[in-house]
Parts: structure tokens; C-alpha cells; sequence
């Protein structure tokens, strides 16, 4: 196999794949470190979110980019409404308690999406995309869209999370929660606020594996296990570190099917995930270990 | 005719309940006695209800397995195999937060499932493994659902009696010490690490145990029948309605769960074709909604877990 062939076939899939992984872990990594619990919904949340933007593009008739927007907005609100009914008055509980809870919802967000949009398999738009050739390298426009906004969204929370003044509260909450609160970080805003930007993450993540595969009711949940090894391969908490875990799980999840069956490609975030428990749980980037 | 048929149903429903309910007491003993969060029960089901299938059915073309062996030895088998997949996830998950071990028992249920769907010469893919033996199945059919019935409680009496004993005895007292306060613990002693991997793997094993006897009840196993969020999920409902931390709550749990599930079964059977399916959908939206509403406003369960641990004492502790 040539290189171009390695680049095409696996190497630039991968690289879109991580880049939807990285999106969705951005937001587990952030809910961990802040929250400190494991949010298993969150995988289901993207699904909600990219049916969501089949919704508006299907009644409205714009194209797909222009519906992301919407659904980054809406989802984000359905994530903030599920906190405020199901999780924050579990917020003295064992932090466990609520990872249970979110098991649940993620059955019920399921369910949801399965009653509303039914469980057969939808695309944004027919027919089949060709890739364009850029020097030998074969990149469809939508592959380039997904980087890219991957790059945008995650730069932008940067930004907000090392510049703004709630951005460094929501640092400061995942640094050290009873020191924040001491110094009078409002603790409520940081929660919601942390649930606008992993709620409009996942719509972006759900919406990008949808435009690049398809729609399918059982698609995050598929998607829970990598996200969650990026976010642990990064090291929870850590930015910077579950775009680098996606980008890996993804690029390794592609590439594990010139070694392995490829139905066995989605054992890879798995074997992932346990071999960091063992060797180094702190992640690449020396997260937190809850 | 009527009469039989709702006898029948009886019967086919208390098996069913027999079987959860095992599958609910190792849940107890992992969430339960050790505060072990374990989403992949479906996984070790299935692992259980394979090999017991591979143990106990005849030979067959282009799989492996067909050992004809005994239905005692396939379930033994059963728990066996569950235990030694629980071991290194275990192993390697449980000196984290119990969060870690959440989502990798969820990656253990799907790893499981790909390989029962993408192996034929272990599992026979898609089709399943048929013409699994079910025990005192050669008389009639009424006596063999019967006789099934017996065994199935007879199994769960066993189960209930020796975890019930471990619960009262200082294995139980030491286990519940670890999950309420772990550093104390550790403090007086204890292994925690190993002590919770210990009960894991009961947990797990029970779990197999299950899989394997409704692999036997069906006379065959699927991919199908292994449905990883909702076998999961339901008898992680069945544990928290029940009670978690009180084995006849656990028990209690699966009766009353899988009665509102099966019967909401035969309500939404009966709505129009073009409702049904999602009909199918909306009770899974409502056992989830079940489950936030008694974490809410009943976190204890229907029996909650008995006060200094000891069932004797229960009533006494209930008036407080």
C-alpha cells in the first residue's frame, strides 16, 4: 500500500472521525472535572442533536450548515433543562447517583428520538458526495466543514475558558469546587453554563457524524465509549487533551482494521481506554483521576 | 382453554422473574453490598447464556462446542466463564472512582455483543445457538414449565440463602464498611482493592448464572435476546425500586418490574399497527422516567437497606 493510499483510505477518515470524537469529549471531559461525574448520556445527547438539525433541514429546507447553529442552540437547552429536573436535585448525593440518572436519561433521550424520528436511517442530503483531489489527497467538502468547526468551536471555548471572567470560574470550579465557592463563584451559572457548552458539543458532534455517515437512533450511543477514551486518554479536565484523544482514538480506530476484523473496530477505543487505566490514568495530558 | 392459557402465562412470567431476580441479586452484591457501579449486566448475561448453550448442545457444523455435556456442569460453566471476564475489568478499573468501572462494563456489554454477532464458529452469528436442553423437558408441557419453574426457584432460593447468610456475616458487614467509608476501611485492615473485586465477580457470576438459565428456558439463544441497554437497565430498575442493599427488595423488585413491563406489553399490543411500535419506544421512556422518580422520591427503594446491616433488626430500624 502506498502512502496516498494510507492518507485516503485511513488516515484523513481518521482524522474526521477524531474530530467528531473530540467534540463530544470536550464536553464529557469538562462535565468530569466540573460536575465530577461521568455523564453517560452525553453519547445520546449528540443523537438528539443531530435530529435536531435533520429536523430543521427537513422542514425548512436549508442546507445542513445552516441548521448546526440551531441545534447547537436547542440541544444546548435540552441539556440545561435535563440538569435542572433530573440532576440538580441529586446534587448532594453521591456523585454516583447521578451517573445512574444518567443512564436513564440516556434511555429516555433514546426513546424520544426513536418515537419522534422512528428507527430507520436518514442522511441531511441524497446522493453521493464525490471527493475533490488536492494533490493526490481525496478530501470531500464535508470532511474539510468538520475540522474546521472542530478547530472554530474548540478555539473558541479556549479562548473563553483562559480569557473570560466565567471562564476562569469554571477552571477555578474544576480546580478546587470548595475554594471557588469560598471566593464567591456563583456555582449555579458555572453548572449551567457548563451545560451550554457540552450540550451544544454534542449537538455539533451528533450533526457531524451524521453529515459524514448517516442518522441512526443507536449512533451515540456507539459514540459513548470512544468519547469517553478520548477524554481519559487526554486526561479529564483537560481541553486540549480530549482533542488530542479524539483525534487519536479516531485515527487508530481507523487504522485498527489493517490489523484487526474491522468489525471489531469499535474494541479499539475500548482496548484504548483500559490500556491508559493501567499504565497511565492521568492521560497524555496529566488530567485528573477521580 | 382461557383458564389454562392464563396458567400458562403465570407460569411463563414467574420463570421470568425467578431469572431477573438472579440476575438483580448479583447487581446487589456489586451495587448493593460494595457500591460497584456495573452497566454492562447485559454482557455478562450473555456470556453466561453462550456458554452454557456451547456446553450443553449437541454437535453441530461449522461451530464450535456441541459438548453435550450435562445442563449441571453448562451452568457451572456459566458462571465460571462470567466470573473470568468480570476478573481483569475488575482488576484493572476498581482502585478508580466507581465512574471508571461504569463505562468500561459498558465497553465489556459491547465488545460481547460484536463478538457474539461476529463470530459464527463460536456463537453461530446472527441465527444463535438452537436446541439448548432444557432440564425435565421430555414430559408435557404444562409439567416441563412446572418442572422449570421448581428449578429455577429451587436456584434462586439457593442464590437468595447464601447471599442473604454473606450479607449478615462479617463478609457483608466488612463489604458495606468499604463502600460507605472507604479510608476507614482501610484504616482497620481491609483489603479493599481485593474485597471488591471479590464481590464483583460474584456479582458477575450470578449474572452468568442467569444468562445461562434463561438460555435453557428458551431452548435457544440470539443476539436478539441480549439487548445491552435494556437488559442492563431493567434490572438496574428492578434493583433500585426494589430496595439496593436488601436482598428481598432486589427479589421484590424484579416482581414488581417485570410485571409493568410485561403487562404494558400486552396493553401496547393492542393499539393499532402504526402505534405499536412506537408504542414500544414509550415504555422504554417511561421505565427511565421510573427510575428518576424513585431516585428522587424514594431512593430507598420499596425495602430499604436494614439499619446496622442485620435483618433481624429491620423492623425495629424501620421506625425511626
Amino acid at each position: 500500500m502506498d502512502l496516498f493510499e494510507l492518507l485516503n483510505f485511513y488516515v484523513i477518515p481518521g482524522i474526521v472521525l477524531g474530530s467528531i470524537y473530540a467534540l463530544g469529549a470536550v464536553g464529557i471531559t469538562l462535565i468530569f472535572a466540573i460536575l465530577r461525574y461521568a455523564h453517560l448520556a452525553h453519547g445520546d445527547l449528540a443523537t438528539l442533536g443531530a435530529f435536531i438539525a435533520l429536523a430543521v433541514v427537513t422542514t425548512l429546507g436549508v442546507s445542513p450548515l445552516a441548521a448546526l447553529p440551531v441545534a447547537i442552540i436547542a440541544t444546548a437547552a435540552v441539556a440545561v433543562g435535563i440538569d435542572k429536573v433530573f440532576y440538580d436535585h441529586l446534587r448532594e448525593r453521591p456523585k454516583i447517583v447521578t451517573v445512574m440518572a444518567s443512564l436513564g436519561i440516556a434511555l429516555m433521550i433514546r426513546a424520544v428520538v426513536q418515537v419522534v424520528w422512528g428507527v430507520d436511517t436518514e442522511t441531511y442530503s441524497r446522493g453521493i458526495v464525490r471527493p475533490e483531489n488536492y494533490f493526490g489527497l481525496r478530501i470531500r467538502d464535508r470532511e474539510i466543514y468538520t475540522v474546521i468547526a472542530m478547530l472554530a468551536l474548540v478555539g473558541v471555548l479556549h479562548m473563553f475558558l483562559t480569557q473570560s471572567k466565567w471562564g476562569k470560574a469554571m477552571r477555578a470550579m474544576s480546580d478546587n469546587p470548595n475554594l471557588a465557592l469560598l471566593s464567591g463563584i456563583d456555582n449555579r451559572k458555572v453548572v449551567i453554563l457548563t451545560w451550554v457548552i457540552a450540550g451544544g458539543l454534542c449537538a455539533a458532534s451528533g450533526f457531524f457524524l451524521g453529515l459524514n455517515t448517516e442518522l441512526k437512533s443507536m449512533m451515540g450511543w456507539h459514540m459513548l465509549l470512544p468519547m469517553f477514551a478520548a477524554a481519559i486518554l487526554g486526561g479529564v479536565g483537560r481541553v486540549e487533551g480530549a482533542v488530542l484523544g479524539g483525534l487519536i482514538v479516531g485515527i487508530a480506530e481507523e487504522l485498527s482494521v489493517l490489523v484487526i476484523p474491522s468489525e471489531y473496530k469499535a474494541a479499539m477505543a475500548f482496548a484504548i481506554l483500559l490500556f491508559m487505566l493501567l499504565v497511565r490514568p492521568t492521560g497524555l495530558l496529566k488530567g485528573k483521576v477521580l | 382453554m382461557e383458564f389454562l392459557g392464563l396458567v400458562n402465562y403465570a407460569l411463563f412470567m414467574a420463570i421470568f422473574i425467578a431469572i431477573y431476580a438472579l440476575l438483580v441479586l448479583g447487581l446487589n452484591i456489586q451495587w448493593g453490598f460494595a457500591g460497584l457501579f456495573n452497566a454492562g449486566i447485559a454482557g455478562f448475561f450473555a456470556v453466561g447464556a453462550y456458554t452454557s448453550a456451547i456446553l450443553t448442545t449437541e454437535a453441530a457444523d461449522g461451530r464450535i462446542g456441541g459438548f453435550d455435556l450435562h445442563f449441571v456442569i453448562g451452568w457451572i460453566g456459566a458462571m465460571i466463564a462470567a466470573a473470568l471476564v468480570a476478573w481483569p475489568i475488575g482488576k484493572i478499573c476498581l482502585r478508580f472512582r466507581s465512574d471508571y468501572l461504569a463505562i468500561a462494563s459498558i465497553g465489556i456489554a459491547e465488545i460481547i455483543r460484536l463478538v457474539i454477532k461476529s463470530e459464527p464458529a463460536l456463537t453461530n452469528g446472527a441465527r444463535g445457538i438452537p436446541g439448548i436442553p432444557r432440564p425435565m423437558s421430555d414430559i408435557g408441557y404444562m409439567e416441563s414449565q412446572v418442572a422449570y419453574l421448581i428449578i429455577v426457584l429451587a436456584v434462586l432460593i439457593a442464590a437468595y440463602v447464601l447471599v442473604e447468610r454473606q450479607f449478615n456475616a462479617p463478609w457483608g458487614r466488612m463489604m458495606r464498611a468499604i463502600r460507605d467509608n472507604e479510608d476507614a476501611a482501610k484504616a482497620m485492615g481491609k483489603d479493599v482493592e481485593f474485597r471488591r473485586l471479590e464481590a464483583f465477580i460474584f456479582g458477575a457470576a450470578l449474572m452468568g448464572l442467569g444468562g445461562a438459565l434463561f438460555a435453557h428456558f428458551n431452548r435457544s439463544i440470539t443476539p436478539e435476546a441480549i439487548d445491552p441497554m435494556v437488559a442492563t437497565f431493567l434490572v438496574w430498575i428492578m434493583l433500585i425500586l426494589g430496595g439496593s442493599g436488601n436482598n428481598r427488595g432486589a427479589i421484590l423488585g424484579a416482581a414488581v418490574v417485570w410485571i409493568i413491563w410485561s403487562v404494558s406489553e400486552i396493553a401496547t399490543d393492542r393499539l393499532p399497527h402504526e402505534y405499536a411500535i412506537q408504542a414500544k419506544y414509550i415504555r422504554l421512556f417511561l421505565i427511565g422516567l421510573m427510575l428518576q422518580l424513585v431516585l428522587r422520591f424514594r431512593p430507598e427503594g420499596l425495602l430499604p437497606e436494614p439499619l446496622r446491616g442485620d435483618q433481624r433488626s429491620a423492623k425495629d430500624g424501620a421506625d425511626h
